[in-house]
């Protein structure tokens, strides 16, 4: 028998080859998005992956260059969409810094609200699924009904839950109504004990444990090479934090911790987004003791006062001269921005999330850049799986939080 | 002492005597030119220096200047130190018929998806790169659609003319107008036309 083989010549990519190539993705229930990763598997051991990108690219930044700033607001909601508001926040902060709009106080606390509630719902998604690749459903099932109280709150801000084109320039809207702060009350007296719940659940559970700790980990060095920024950068051990780093917002008014890791693995990234939940709830609770602490007119105050930009309120518009003018101006977008560039960035649920605007003078943006911090640190992904098993390919992709609106843009 | 945008500039017109140009400071963050044949000698004395450190890249991407006659493509880089905090823009302008860049992948590994995106836009030629391929559009793609001559609205409406947005036209892109008008206004008179 033996000699006989000798013999046979196998046809390239049949079973006998040394490695199996193996298609995870385009669309495969593990991978929470439109990822492909083509891997070369030695028995269950990862030799190599190749990743594709670009499934749901939609050319955003192109529709950009034809849009006035306002209506780019929307197609931020889609970059992130686990956390819109952030991303919405960091547009309206990005116009603000080229037109040079002082925002009120009263204004920047209730966007850091909105942007802690936006962070805390993206964190609890991704370590819940974390928990649902590891095989642990519950977790998931425990979480997920209070990302269900965040929108509601986003709900009764502005009237849409998962792409929320919130806020305007200058501000909000409409005033925060009080149905909105008892929701919030009642998020903060709730969330807590369920998230208590789940680190109990997962925290020190010893097959969560060995199921992630030494999964898929980076040094801080490596990492900084990769443009890792965010939680993923901070369970490497560098405590780089956008809040901190450039606050924007008045983000200097808060007292609050950078949780860091230290090897970089699924387990640190895990225990640095639970910990950095409980600190966008200690920022939550700061916030709205300020908003609270405003009294006569300066509690009414939720946008600058920036006409030219500021959509006047309909009431307005029907019975006054000037805001009649703003109100056309600013749908026709016969507005002129100033000339400049400006590079503004915010601290994403998963990075920083930078806008580079170039203003030559006209309606709309001369060139707009996202800078999607999932689409740089994505890169690391082959580096990470190399040499670990096909199951922990899994975990390491969910764990580093990558959403394919933000990647593909 | 804490790095200024003074200090930054000093140190590169010390070392880089006369090459650097257009300094300027928008909006408080330091920008300035290269030449593109010294970009990763740039980036590598930023890296590198003791004092400078800029080891962390930002973002990198490119924008087009039709106007701009034989330095119509720009490569932006964004660098942060995030020692002393302060971020650096720097650019390198290159002609678009040849769009020859040096690629910094082998000082960032995170410019390599960065550079694709860029090549995949702009058509920008990163030399030196590993895998130079189209990274967001498909493969088959045979134009680089971010440039400026490949307008996003359908040119054959003429309820989406560019002066509604300030710039009059094709010719506000600088392009050649003569062009624009010959093929555009022929579709344009037809469409009018049609909806009359």
């Amino acid at each position: 028998m033996s000699d006989q083989l000798d013999h046979i010549v196998l046809p390239e990519g049949s079973i006998e080859k040394q490695t199996t190539t193996l298609n995870l993705g385009p669309t495969h229930p593990a991978t929470h998005g439109v990822f492909q990763n083509i891997l070369e598997l030695d028995g269950e051991r990862i030799m190599k992956a190749t990743s594709t990108v670009g499934y749901i690219h939609r050319a955003f930044e192109k529709i950009a260059e034809r849009r006035n700033l306002y209506q780019i607001t929307p197609l931020t909601d889609r970059l992130n969409y686990c956390s819109s508001p952030i991303n919405n926040m960091g547009w309206h902060i990005t116009c603000e810094k080229l037109l040079n709009v002082s925002i009120p106080k009263r204004v920047d606390y209730l966007r850091v609200i909105i942007m802690e509630l936006a962070r805390i719902s993206d964190h609890l998604i991704c370590n819940s699924i974390v928990g649902v690749d590891s095989g642990a459903y519950s977790g998931f099932l425990y979480l997920m009904q209070y990302r269900e109280l965040i929108y509601e709150i986003y709900e009764e801000v502005c009237g849409s839950r998962l792409t929320t084109n919130i806020g305007r320039i200058g501000g909000f809207e409409r005033n925060f109504t009080n149905t909105a702060f008892e929701k919030l009350e009642k998020f903060l007296a709730e969330y807590p004990k369920q998230l208590k719940e789940f680190e109990n659940l997962f925290t020190r559970n010893r097959i969560f444990m060995e199921r992630t700790i030494g999964c898929g980990p980076i040094s801080a060095a490596r990492a900084l090479n990769y443009g890792f920024t965010g939680p993923n950068l901070r369970a490497a051990g560098v405590d780089y934090d956008v809040r901190v780093h450039t606050p924007y917002s008045s983000y200097q008014d808060f007292d609050f911790k950078i949780p860091v890791g230290k090897t970089g693995d699924c387990y640190d990234r895990f225990l640095v987004r639970n910990e950095e939940m409980w600190e966008s709830i200690n920022i939550i609770k700061q916030a709205w003791q300020k908003v609270q602490e405003f009294k006569g007119a300066e509690a009414e105050v939720f946008h600058a006062d920036t006409p030219a930009y500021y959509l006047p309120p309909k009431k307005d518009v029907y019975t006054k001269m000037e805001a009649l003018i703003y109100h056309f101006k600013i749908i026709m977008g016969e507005v002129d921005m100033p000339v400049g560039e400006v590079y503004s960035s915010v601290e994403g649920a998963n990075g920083e999330l930078g806008f580079y605007l170039i203003s030559d003078g006209g309606r709309t943006p001369y060139r707009l850049h996202f800078r999607r911090p999932c689409f740089i640190y994505y890169q690391a992904y082959p580096e990470l799986t190399k040499g670990g098993m096909l199951s922990d390919a899994v975990i390491t992709m969910s764990s580093l939080n990558l959403i394919a609106g933000e990647l593909d843009a | 002492m804490a790095l200024t945008n003074e200090i930054i500039k000093q140190k590169l017109t010390d070392k880089f005597a006369g090459q650097l140009s257009d300094w300027t400071e928008p909006y408080g963050m330091l920008t300035f030119t290269a030449p593109k044949e010294i970009n990763l000698k740039v980036l590598q004395y930023l890296f590198d220096e003791e004092e400078l450190r800029f080891q962390f890249l930002t973002d990198l991407q490119a924008v087009h200047y039709p106007q701009n006659k034989g330095a119509e493509l720009a490569v932006v880089y964004h660098l942060h130190n995030l020692v002393d905090n302060i971020r650096i823009r720097f650019k390198v302008f290159t002609d678009i018929n040849k769009p020859d860049v040096f690629s910094a992948t082998a000082l960032y590994q995170s410019a390599n998806f960065m550079e694709r995106e860029t090549y995949d836009f702009y058509g920008i030629n990163f030399i030196g790169h590993p895998n130079l391929i189209r990274i967001l559009n498909v493969d088959e793609m045979d134009y680089f659609p971010m440039r400026k001559e490949y307008p996003l609205e359908d040119q054959t409406r003429i309820d989406k003319d560019d002066e509604m947005f300030g710039r009059g036209g094709a010719a506000g892109f600088g392009m050649d107008a003569t062009v624009a008008e010959g093929t555009i206004s022929e579709a344009q008179k037809t469409n009018h036309q049609n909806e009359i």
